[in-house]
Protein backbone atom coordinates (compact mmCIF):
# COMPACT_ATOMS: atom_id res chain seq x y z
CA UNK A 1 0.00 0.00 0.00
CA UNK A 2 2.80 2.36 0.69
CA UNK A 3 4.39 1.59 -2.39
CA UNK A 4 2.06 2.06 -4.32
CA UNK A 5 1.41 5.26 -2.56
CA UNK A 6 5.07 6.11 -3.25
CA UNK A 7 4.77 5.67 -6.95
CA UNK A 8 1.41 7.28 -7.28
CA UNK A 9 3.36 10.59 -6.26
CA UNK A 10 6.60 10.15 -7.77
CA UNK A 11 4.71 9.52 -11.29
CA UNK A 12 3.05 12.80 -10.66
CA UNK A 13 6.59 14.91 -11.07
CA UNK A 14 9.47 14.69 -13.28
CA UNK A 15 12.53 12.46 -11.84
CA UNK A 16 15.24 14.26 -9.61
CA UNK A 17 18.44 15.02 -11.89
CA UNK A 18 21.03 13.82 -9.75
CA UNK A 19 24.70 14.49 -9.93
CA UNK A 20 26.68 12.51 -7.16
CA UNK A 21 30.58 12.17 -6.61
CA UNK A 22 31.86 9.23 -7.34
CA UNK A 23 35.82 8.10 -7.13
CA UNK A 24 37.83 5.76 -5.24
CA UNK A 25 41.47 7.40 -4.10
CA UNK A 26 42.86 9.75 -5.95
CA UNK A 27 40.27 11.94 -8.81
CA UNK A 28 36.73 11.46 -9.31
CA UNK A 29 33.83 12.98 -11.68
CA UNK A 30 30.32 13.38 -10.98
CA UNK A 31 27.66 10.80 -12.04
CA UNK A 32 24.14 11.67 -13.24
CA UNK A 33 21.44 9.54 -12.17
CA UNK A 34 17.56 9.92 -12.21
CA UNK A 35 15.87 9.87 -9.13
CA UNK A 36 11.79 9.68 -8.64
CA UNK A 37 10.90 12.78 -6.85
CA UNK A 38 8.44 11.51 -3.59
CA UNK A 39 6.73 13.79 -0.63
CA UNK A 40 8.72 14.84 2.11
CA UNK A 41 11.94 13.39 0.60
CA UNK A 42 15.34 14.50 2.05
CA UNK A 43 18.77 14.04 0.82
CA UNK A 44 19.68 10.93 2.28
CA UNK A 45 16.66 9.77 0.92
CA UNK A 46 18.15 9.92 -2.52
CA UNK A 47 20.97 8.66 -1.98
CA UNK A 48 19.78 5.50 -0.31
CA UNK A 49 17.27 5.25 -3.01
CA UNK A 50 20.23 5.04 -6.00
CA UNK A 51 22.50 3.10 -3.71
CA UNK A 52 19.37 0.31 -3.66
CA UNK A 53 18.11 1.12 -7.39
CA UNK A 54 20.52 1.87 -9.45
CA UNK A 55 23.99 1.09 -8.34
CA UNK A 56 25.02 -0.93 -4.75
CA UNK A 57 28.65 0.39 -5.28
CA UNK A 58 27.34 3.79 -3.77
CA UNK A 59 29.66 3.96 -0.68
CA UNK A 60 28.26 6.69 1.53
CA UNK A 61 27.52 6.85 5.62
CA UNK A 62 24.58 7.37 7.84
CA UNK A 63 23.46 5.57 11.14
CA UNK A 64 20.46 7.25 12.77
CA UNK A 65 18.36 9.09 10.09
CA UNK A 66 17.19 11.53 12.90
CA UNK A 67 19.82 13.88 13.30
CA UNK A 68 21.66 12.85 15.90
CA UNK A 69 24.40 10.95 14.97
CA UNK A 70 26.38 13.20 12.49
CA UNK A 71 27.08 10.78 10.30
CA UNK A 72 25.70 11.57 7.66
CA UNK A 73 26.71 15.09 6.43
CA UNK A 74 27.75 15.54 2.75
CA UNK A 75 28.21 18.83 0.27
CA UNK A 76 24.68 19.23 -1.32
CA UNK A 77 24.89 21.99 -3.68
CA UNK A 78 28.10 23.38 -2.72
CA UNK A 79 26.54 23.61 0.87
CA UNK A 80 27.94 21.27 4.08
CA UNK A 81 24.37 19.85 5.27
CA UNK A 82 23.55 16.84 7.10
CA UNK A 83 21.88 15.13 4.65
CA UNK A 84 18.96 12.93 6.59
CA UNK A 85 17.55 16.41 7.57
CA UNK A 86 17.79 18.00 4.45
CA UNK A 87 14.50 18.45 2.72
CA UNK A 88 15.39 17.75 -0.97
CA UNK A 89 12.49 20.25 -2.22
CA UNK A 90 14.95 23.17 -0.30
CA UNK A 91 17.39 22.56 -1.83
CA UNK A 92 16.60 21.97 -5.87
CA UNK A 93 18.56 24.07 -7.92
CA UNK A 94 15.35 23.84 -10.78
CA UNK A 95 15.11 19.97 -10.68
CA UNK A 96 18.73 19.55 -10.08
CA UNK A 97 21.05 18.22 -7.09
CA UNK A 98 25.14 17.83 -6.70
CA UNK A 99 26.03 15.65 -3.73
CA UNK A 100 29.69 15.54 -2.80
CA UNK A 101 31.82 14.54 0.02
CA UNK A 102 32.47 16.94 2.63
CA UNK A 103 34.67 19.30 2.05
CA UNK A 104 38.69 19.76 4.04
CA UNK A 105 38.64 16.48 4.34
CA UNK A 106 39.94 13.54 2.87
CA UNK A 107 37.69 10.91 0.82
CA UNK A 108 37.70 7.15 0.85
CA UNK A 109 35.28 6.28 -1.22
CA UNK A 110 32.43 8.34 -3.69
CA UNK A 111 30.51 9.93 -0.57
CA UNK A 112 32.28 8.64 3.02
CA UNK A 113 35.29 10.90 4.05
CA UNK A 114 37.96 9.52 6.42
CA UNK A 115 36.91 11.75 9.59
CA UNK A 116 40.28 10.90 11.31
CA UNK A 117 41.66 14.20 10.72
CA UNK A 118 38.74 15.64 12.17
CA UNK A 119 38.94 13.23 15.67
CA UNK A 120 42.70 14.06 16.10
CA UNK A 121 41.96 17.52 15.65
CA UNK A 122 39.81 17.32 18.64
CA UNK A 123 41.95 15.61 20.79
CA UNK A 124 45.04 17.80 19.93
CA UNK A 125 42.44 20.81 21.43
CA UNK A 126 42.38 19.08 24.79
CA UNK A 127 38.54 18.23 23.81
CA UNK A 128 39.10 15.39 25.89
CA UNK A 129 37.55 15.70 29.70
CA UNK A 130 40.03 16.15 32.82
CA UNK A 131 39.06 14.51 36.12
CA UNK A 132 39.55 16.52 39.15
CA UNK A 133 38.27 14.17 41.44
CA UNK A 134 38.77 10.37 41.98
CA UNK A 135 35.57 7.94 42.90
CA UNK A 136 35.74 9.10 46.60
CA UNK A 137 35.27 12.26 46.02
CA UNK A 138 31.48 13.72 46.54
CA UNK A 139 30.09 14.84 43.17
CA UNK A 140 30.58 18.57 42.13
CA UNK A 141 27.75 20.13 42.66
CA UNK A 142 26.58 22.29 39.07
CA UNK A 143 24.69 25.17 39.57
CA UNK A 144 22.94 25.16 36.08
CA UNK A 145 22.48 29.00 35.98
CA UNK A 146 26.21 30.00 36.77
CA UNK A 147 27.45 31.68 33.93
CA UNK A 148 30.28 29.27 32.80
CA UNK A 149 27.77 26.40 32.85
CA UNK A 150 25.48 28.60 30.06
CA UNK A 151 28.24 29.09 28.32
CA UNK A 152 29.49 25.76 28.21
CA UNK A 153 25.47 24.56 27.69
CA UNK A 154 25.63 26.81 24.50
CA UNK A 155 28.09 24.42 22.72
CA UNK A 156 27.31 21.04 24.15
CA UNK A 157 24.94 19.82 21.64
CA UNK A 158 27.46 18.87 19.37
CA UNK A 159 26.81 16.08 17.23
CA UNK A 160 30.72 15.58 15.46
CA UNK A 161 28.83 16.32 12.06
CA UNK A 162 32.13 18.18 10.75
CA UNK A 163 29.83 20.14 8.96
CA UNK A 164 31.43 23.39 10.22
CA UNK A 165 34.58 21.65 9.13
CA UNK A 166 33.47 21.21 6.29
CA UNK A 167 32.14 25.13 5.87
CA UNK A 168 35.56 26.69 6.99
CA UNK A 169 38.24 28.49 4.95
CA UNK A 170 40.51 28.67 7.40
CA UNK A 171 40.44 24.97 7.74
CA UNK A 172 40.58 24.69 3.62
CA UNK A 173 44.15 27.10 3.79
CA UNK A 174 45.73 25.68 7.21
CA UNK A 175 45.89 21.89 6.96
CA UNK A 176 46.97 22.18 10.71
CA UNK A 177 44.38 24.82 11.86
CA UNK A 178 42.73 22.77 14.52
CA UNK A 179 39.23 23.98 13.23
CA UNK A 180 35.55 25.03 14.71
CA UNK A 181 34.39 21.85 16.08
CA UNK A 182 37.50 21.20 18.26
CA UNK A 183 37.39 24.57 19.38
CA UNK A 184 33.82 24.74 20.17
CA UNK A 185 34.52 21.16 22.31
CA UNK A 186 37.65 22.49 24.08
CA UNK A 187 35.32 25.96 25.10
CA UNK A 188 32.70 23.83 26.36
CA UNK A 189 35.41 21.94 28.56
CA UNK A 190 36.91 24.96 29.67
CA UNK A 191 33.52 25.93 30.83
CA UNK A 192 32.86 22.57 32.87
CA UNK A 193 33.43 23.02 37.03
CA UNK A 194 34.30 19.34 36.41
CA UNK A 195 36.73 19.37 34.06
CA UNK A 196 40.13 20.37 35.65
CA UNK A 197 42.01 21.15 32.09
CA UNK A 198 41.79 24.90 32.03
CA UNK A 199 45.71 25.48 31.78
CA UNK A 200 46.31 22.39 28.93
CA UNK A 201 43.30 23.52 26.94
CA UNK A 202 44.57 26.73 26.66
CA UNK A 203 48.23 25.81 26.24
CA UNK A 204 46.86 23.38 23.18
CA UNK A 205 44.65 26.15 21.70
CA UNK A 206 46.87 28.91 21.51
CA UNK A 207 49.40 27.09 19.77
CA UNK A 208 49.81 26.98 16.08
CA UNK A 209 46.86 26.41 14.42
CA UNK A 210 44.66 27.20 17.69
CA UNK A 211 42.18 29.60 17.50
CA UNK A 212 43.89 32.46 16.56
CA UNK A 213 44.20 31.16 12.96
CA UNK A 214 40.31 31.90 13.06
CA UNK A 215 39.43 34.93 10.98
CA UNK A 216 35.70 35.25 11.95
CA UNK A 217 34.29 34.52 8.79
CA UNK A 218 31.53 32.85 10.55
CA UNK A 219 30.86 29.86 7.85
CA UNK A 220 30.78 27.47 10.88
CA UNK A 221 27.94 29.19 12.70
CA UNK A 222 26.11 29.81 9.70
CA UNK A 223 26.44 26.15 8.38
CA UNK A 224 25.72 23.94 11.84
CA UNK A 225 22.81 21.90 11.75
CA UNK A 226 21.96 22.52 15.38
CA UNK A 227 22.33 26.36 15.51
CA UNK A 228 25.75 26.02 17.79
CA UNK A 229 27.85 29.25 17.56
CA UNK A 230 31.29 27.75 17.36
CA UNK A 231 32.41 31.38 16.04
CA UNK A 232 31.32 32.98 19.46
CA UNK A 233 33.39 29.71 21.24
CA UNK A 234 36.39 30.83 19.69
CA UNK A 235 36.15 34.05 20.40
CA UNK A 236 35.69 33.29 23.92
CA UNK A 237 39.22 31.42 23.72
CA UNK A 238 41.10 34.13 22.50
CA UNK A 239 39.62 36.59 25.61
CA UNK A 240 40.83 33.61 28.00
CA UNK A 241 44.37 33.53 26.39
CA UNK A 242 44.71 36.80 26.56
CA UNK A 243 43.65 37.17 30.25
CA UNK A 244 45.59 34.43 30.71
CA UNK A 245 48.89 36.36 29.24
CA UNK A 246 48.31 39.14 31.55
CA UNK A 247 47.78 36.87 34.71
CA UNK A 248 50.71 35.67 33.96
CA UNK A 249 49.73 32.05 32.46
CA UNK A 250 47.36 31.45 35.01
CA UNK A 251 43.66 30.05 33.26
CA UNK B 1 33.34 33.03 -8.34
CA UNK B 2 31.76 33.36 -4.59
CA UNK B 3 31.11 29.29 -3.78
CA UNK B 4 27.59 28.86 -2.09
CA UNK B 5 28.90 27.65 1.44
CA UNK B 6 30.14 31.32 1.62
CA UNK B 7 27.18 33.47 0.44
CA UNK B 8 26.28 34.74 4.23
CA UNK B 9 26.86 38.30 5.49
CA UNK B 10 29.93 37.50 7.99
CA UNK B 11 32.11 36.15 4.61
CA UNK B 12 31.33 39.01 2.74
CA UNK B 13 32.31 41.13 5.61
CA UNK B 14 35.81 39.47 5.51
CA UNK B 15 36.23 39.80 2.09
CA UNK B 16 35.50 43.39 1.85
CA UNK B 17 37.84 43.67 5.33
CA UNK B 18 40.38 41.42 3.28
CA UNK B 19 40.37 43.34 -0.03
CA UNK B 20 39.98 47.12 1.95
CA UNK B 21 43.15 45.81 4.21
CA UNK B 22 45.15 44.96 1.00
CA UNK B 23 43.95 48.07 -1.14
CA UNK B 24 44.68 50.48 2.22
CA UNK B 25 48.36 48.85 2.41
CA UNK B 26 49.41 49.60 -1.46
CA UNK B 27 47.59 52.64 -1.10
CA UNK B 28 49.36 54.34 1.79
CA UNK B 29 53.22 53.73 0.80
CA UNK B 30 52.15 55.83 -2.43
CA UNK B 31 50.07 58.33 -0.60
CA UNK B 32 52.71 59.22 2.27
CA UNK B 33 55.55 59.47 -1.24
CA UNK B 34 53.01 61.89 -2.55
CA UNK B 35 52.72 63.91 0.92
CA UNK B 36 56.78 63.70 1.71
CA UNK B 37 56.62 66.49 -1.82
CA UNK B 38 55.60 69.05 0.85
CA UNK B 39 58.57 69.15 2.02
CA UNK B 40 60.98 68.40 -0.73
CA UNK B 41 59.34 69.00 -3.81
CA UNK B 42 56.37 71.59 -3.23
CA UNK B 43 55.74 72.46 -6.48
CA UNK B 44 55.53 68.64 -7.80
CA UNK B 45 52.69 68.32 -4.62
CA UNK B 46 50.73 71.07 -6.34
CA UNK B 47 51.14 69.35 -9.79
CA UNK B 48 50.00 66.13 -8.12
CA UNK B 49 47.10 67.67 -6.17
CA UNK B 50 45.77 69.62 -9.34
CA UNK B 51 44.75 65.48 -10.45
CA UNK B 52 41.93 65.72 -7.62
CA UNK B 53 40.13 68.25 -9.45
CA UNK B 54 39.14 65.42 -12.29
CA UNK B 55 35.76 63.55 -11.74
CA UNK B 56 37.26 60.48 -12.34
CA UNK B 57 39.53 61.02 -9.25
CA UNK B 58 37.11 62.14 -6.94
CA UNK B 59 35.14 59.33 -7.80
CA UNK B 60 38.46 57.07 -6.66
CA UNK B 61 39.08 59.13 -3.52
CA UNK B 62 35.58 58.44 -2.58
CA UNK B 63 36.40 54.70 -2.93
CA UNK B 64 39.48 55.13 -0.87
CA UNK B 65 37.89 57.18 1.89
CA UNK B 66 35.25 54.02 1.74
CA UNK B 67 37.81 51.78 1.93
CA UNK B 68 39.36 53.17 4.63
CA UNK B 69 35.91 53.74 6.35
CA UNK B 70 34.98 50.21 6.03
CA UNK B 71 38.22 48.61 7.61
CA UNK B 72 38.05 50.81 10.53
CA UNK B 73 34.95 50.23 11.31
CA UNK B 74 34.79 46.57 10.50
CA UNK B 75 38.30 46.12 12.43
CA UNK B 76 36.30 47.55 15.32
CA UNK B 77 33.70 44.88 15.13
CA UNK B 78 36.32 42.16 15.09
CA UNK B 79 38.22 43.72 17.89
CA UNK B 80 35.00 43.90 20.00
CA UNK B 81 34.23 40.53 18.89
CA UNK B 82 37.50 39.34 20.45
CA UNK B 83 38.34 41.60 23.27
CA UNK B 84 34.57 42.27 24.67
CA UNK B 85 31.94 39.84 25.56
CA UNK B 86 30.29 38.27 23.09
CA UNK B 87 27.18 39.87 21.33
CA UNK B 88 25.15 37.83 19.01
CA UNK B 89 24.15 40.93 16.48
CA UNK B 90 27.70 40.13 14.40
CA UNK B 91 25.73 40.64 11.02
CA UNK B 92 24.21 43.86 12.12
CA UNK B 93 27.36 45.49 13.28
CA UNK B 94 28.49 44.15 10.27
CA UNK B 95 25.74 45.84 8.08
CA UNK B 96 25.99 49.08 10.08
CA UNK B 97 29.87 48.94 9.64
CA UNK B 98 29.09 49.29 5.87
CA UNK B 99 26.54 51.75 6.29
CA UNK B 100 28.44 54.22 8.66
CA UNK B 101 31.25 54.10 5.84
CA UNK B 102 29.14 54.72 2.82
CA UNK B 103 27.66 57.58 4.78
CA UNK B 104 31.32 58.91 5.83
CA UNK B 105 32.41 58.25 2.29
CA UNK B 106 29.11 59.80 0.48
CA UNK B 107 29.40 62.89 2.30
CA UNK B 108 33.18 62.95 1.13
CA UNK B 109 32.11 62.78 -2.01
CA UNK B 110 29.30 65.05 -1.90
CA UNK B 111 31.14 67.55 -0.29
CA UNK B 112 34.02 67.41 -3.25
CA UNK B 113 31.67 67.59 -5.40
Amino acid sequence: MTNDLTESVAEQSDPLEVSVWRSAGDGGAFQAFKVPAQDSQTVLDVVAWIQQNEDPTLSYRFACRVGMCGSCAMMVNGQPRWTCRTHVRKVLDGNRIEIAPLRNLPVIKDLATDMDPFFDKWVAAEGVFHPSKSRDDAIEQINPASAPRARADAGIECINCSICYAACDSVASDPEYLGPAALNRAWTLFNDAKDDGAGVILDAVSAKGGCHACHSMGSCTHACPNELNPMASIAGLKREIAKSFFKRGKA
Amino acid sequence: MIRPHRTHPLWFAFIVHRISGIALALFLPLHFWILSYALNAPERLDGFLHWTDYPLVKVAEFGLVFLLAVHVFGGLRLMALEWLPWSANQKTLAAAAVGVSLLISGTFFLRAL
